[in-house]
């Protein structure tokens, strides 16, 4: 090994034409890479007006009695919030993921229907304008779950209302056309050899992802097409004087709403999935176990609608089937957990920034996943709904669940994307900002709502010591926030300074890594032989072997190697 | 200190049940939650990369996986077992006491069936309605001197009631959805436009129990107060009684003042005479 660079795979992608460039370019691309970056960059920039959206919030709440902002203000911020985040960062942002990254490991050289690919992603920006125009009118207030009546016009008569049903409707589109064209890429696009049980992780999680959204969005469209209806062209279909009834929107939209959790949360268990293994140096623990459990939380999770409705006139019959569907679902999530520390344990572990933000990820979703059993037990359920408690369940689901595995996947992924490594220094303390600014942020909102403290309410009374509660809580969103800031700051400084990458720098498992970074618009000049679930692994190995048989004073070999991908 | 882990309870049977199944969950969660940090954790530092390490080529283990999979379906089976257990305890109501209030409508199941509502072994409750509105409770008591329910003394905000003795709430909406919660007093119940909603709850001494809405019902959402006041019976029946009073008061002073606008202005030009 002295003698001798470590191995490096036969890259063979050659830039078969001139990249286009200049604005143009991207605005009529079809190249699955450049809408993917279209789709990251855009997502990113909601992400982070989410957040500031976020921050008042927890702003307002510093203080009891507090009027920082106005009743109204603080309804419009935690609608815009809520929704932000869920339809216009996590779902699309695992889109533009998958759409970098799907074709490549897969072994494929675009999407199966790029025009279309590339439709999703102006739906999405299309979607996003329209809703947060309406911060020049009137922004919606009725919460991401627009109950009705509340969202009715009677009691929510402005276009805010509007544009956020055209928002669903939008991005509902746009993931809808992206879910049926991942599933065809994946179905018709693999490379040889790629047969069902050597599909990346993150690939198996990507086609649930598409199944779900194929399942779900119908009926998230119907439901909003009824309000819309209900609201400009008099209908009643949730207005119980006229025979309509506020419960129908309830099932309608948490039949979507469920599933719409695991839609966020089985990308982010793929992409952890893949990055374990690299930094442990050892394969998944129980490939077929976490495929498997993937399709059995798909199913399950449309069975369980109904634990949002806890609180609702509903049947006690259905109480007791949601709570045992509900911890049904717990299995095989459980299952996964202990996997992933399988496939840590034994491992030689590279402390690597995505190797952090998939531990942390490890360690808060178990939060939420735990928390998420007590909200199943419906009597529970009854003490525990609506408040801070339920607030404090989703985001160490949502942002330990979906948020850290995004994190893990910009600092595994960058490298590939740009050519250049993001700083490890800085990516490390973005990672410990984050978590400790998750814990200290959340984990206070399981007492602060257990003392009575409702959701969505702009002012509280200081009974007991909720004031100080909300104020670490507070302080903990600011910490996350810095976290958020450094790898901002992280990406923008490594554009122009981080070290070169090079094809495959984490010495990598799958087929993104077998070409350039970035990678030619053709993706591959010639796509391996899949033999197995990690190809990276056995070329790497077939490289070593070949050159060590052919000559030990080769010494151009390598360097060669290197030469024809860059 | 345990109070800082678990949700506000005591005031009543029914959220005194809720406490302990979810003191119980709590326990196992907490066991659950150390087990699998600390797995982590040790994982992270023990197989950290080292000198002269080999990572073991290991990809599964059958036997393994089967047992942790079954391990945790048994756990969430104890889990529902217990919940079941305690059921009856939470949704059934109990008999009044025998000093409870004197009050006490006799029930008809026949009328009021419905699966979510449940009555005293007795049937015999105390039966309040409690209609939500953006944005305030109104509390209707039994009382109505007329055969379309008119005539009963209500209140808002403030539900005062007797002590020793079973209430029954019947939620209703009148507007938007509302959820009814007095964290002390048991769980939320919902109220939505078009349906009832039912709970109870039996406090045993005088008290003041603080609640809110719990569901997002428009700007004054954060305001919508829900105070329970519980007195003796005696006080309460006085209360009552003396609600009735000047609602009725009240009543005819406004129909006093309607009759004077009416022959002021000449009569039928007044809206809602």
């Amino acid at each position: 090994m002295a003698t001798y660079a470590p191995p490096i795979p036969q890259v063979s992608a050659q830039r078969a034409e001139p990249e286009p460039t200049g604005w143009t370019s991207w605005i009529t691309t079809t190249d699955h890479k450049r809408i993917g970056i279209m789709y990251m960059v855009t997502t990113f920039v909601f992400f982070c007006l989410g957040g500031t959206e976020a921050l008042m919030i927890r702003l307002q709440l510093g203080a009891p009695s507090n009027t920082l902002v106005t009743p109204e203000i603080y309804n419009q911020l935690f609608t815009m919030h809520g929704t932000t985040m869920i339809f216009l960062f996590v779902v699309p942002m695992m889109a533009g993921l998958a759409n970098y990254f799907l074709p490549l490991m897969i072994g494929a050289r675009d999407m199966a229907f790029p025009r279309l690919n590339a439709l999703s992603y102006w739906l999405l920006l299309a979607g996003g304008i329209v809703f947060y125009a309406s911060l020049f009118w009137h922004p919606p207030e009725a919460g991401w779950t627009s109950y009705p009546p509340l969202s009715e016009s009677l009691y929510s008569p402005s276009g805010g209302q509007d544009a956020w049903i055209y928002l669903i409707h939008l991005t509902g589109l746009s993931s809808l056309l992206g879910a049926v064209n991942f599933y065809a890429t994946i179905a018709n696009m693999r490379a040889r050899g790629m047969s069902w049980g050597r599909l990346p992780l993150f690939v198996w999680a990507i086609l649930t992802y598409s199944v779900l959204l194929i399942f779900a969005l119908p009926v998230i469209a119907a439901a909003v097409t009824m309000l819309l209806t209900d609201r400009h062209f008099g209908t009643h279909f949730f207005d119980q004087t006229e025979g309509g009834s506020p419960l129908l929107w309830q099932n309608l939209f948490w039949f979507f709403g469920h599933p719409e959790v695991y839609i966020m949360v089985l990308p982010g268990f793929g992409i952890v999935s893949e990055i374990l293994p690299v930094f442990a140096r050892k394969p998944i623990f129980g490939y077929k176990a976490i495929a498997a459990s993937t399709v059995a939380i798909a199913f399950l999770g449309f069975l369980t609608w109904a634990h949002h409705m806890f609180t609702t006139p509903i049947p006690e019959a259905i109480l007791v089937f949601v709570m045992l569907s509900s911890f049904l679902i717990a299995v095989p999530t459980g299952v996964k957990m202990l996997n992933w520390i399988a496939t840590l344990w034994r491992g030689t572990i590279e402390f690597k920034t995505p190797l952090l933000f998939c531990a942390g990820f490890i360690a808060l979703f178990l939060i939420g996943g735990i928390s998420g059993v007590f909200l199943a037990i419906f009597p529970v359920d009854w003490q525990l709904n609506e408040t801070y408690f339920v607030v404090a369940h989703i985001h160490f689901v949502l942002v330990g669940g979906a948020v850290f595995p995004i994190f893990a996947s910009i600092y595994y992924w960058f490298p590939k994307i740009t050519g250049r490594m993001l700083g490890e220094g800085l990516g490390k303390l973005s990672f410990w900002l984050m978590f400790w600014g998750v814990v200290v942020t959340f984990l206070i909102q399981h007492v602060i709502g257990m003392d009575g403290m409702p959701r969505r309410v702009y002012e509280y009374d200081n009974v007991g010591h909720l004031a100080l509660y909300n104020q670490i809580s507070t302080v903990g969103s600011f910490i996350l926030a810095a976290g958020v800031a450094v790898t901002i700051f992280n990406v923008w400084r490594s554009l122009k300074v981080g070290a070169i990458a090079g094809p495959d720098p984490w010495k990598a498992n799958t087929l993104e890594w077998f070409t350039s970074s970035p990678p030619p618009v053709n993706n591959f000049d010639v796509v391996p032989v899949v033999r197995s679930a990690e190809p990276m692994k056995d070329i790497r190995h077939e490289v070593q072997r070949r050159d060590a048989g052919a000559t030990a004073g080769a010494a151009s070999a390598p360097a060669g190697a290197t030469q024809v991908g860059l | 200190m345990l109070a800082f882990f678990t949700p506000s309870s005591g005031a009543s049977p029914n959220a005194q049940e809720i406490h302990t199944l979810y003191v119980i969950t709590l326990v196992i969660a907490l066991i659950i939650f150390f087990a699998v940090e600390i797995a982590l954790g040790y994982a992270l530092i023990k197989f950290r990369k080292r000198k002269g390490a080999v990572p073991a080529q290991i990809r599964g283990n059958t036997r393994l996986e089967a047992g942790w999979t079954v391990a945790a379906a048994v756990i969430l089976l104890g889990l529902a077992v217990l919940t079941f257990a305690k059921l009856s305890s939470i949704q059934d109501p109990p008999n009044s006491g025998p000093g409870g209030s004197t009050l006490l409508g006799e029930q008809n199941n026949l009328i009021y069936a419905s699966n979510q509502r449940k009555l005293p072994p007795n049937g015999k409750a105390l039966e309040i309605n409690v209609i939500g509105r953006q944005y305030i409770w109104q509390f209707v008591y039994p009382g109505a001197n007329e055969p379309d329910g008119l005539g009963a003394p209500y209140s808002y905000e403030e539900l005062v009631v007797p002590t020793n003795t079973t209430v029954e709430l019947n939620i209703v909406s009148e507007d938007v959805v509302h959820s009814w919660w007095v964290p002390e007093l048991g769980g939320k119940f919902q109220a939505v436009p078009g349906y009832h909603n039912y709970t109870w709850f039996k406090v045993s001494k005088p008290g003041v129990f603080r609640g809110q809405c719990a569901f997002l019902c428009g700007r004054g959402h954060a305001r919508m107060i829900a105070t329970v006041k519980a007195v003796p019976p005696a006080q309460f029946e006085a209360w009552l009684a003396r609600q009735k009073q000047l609602i009725a008061e009240a009543n005819h002073e406004a129909a006093m003042a309607r009759a004077k606008l009416g022959a002021q202005t000449g009569a039928g030009q007044v809206e809602n005479p």
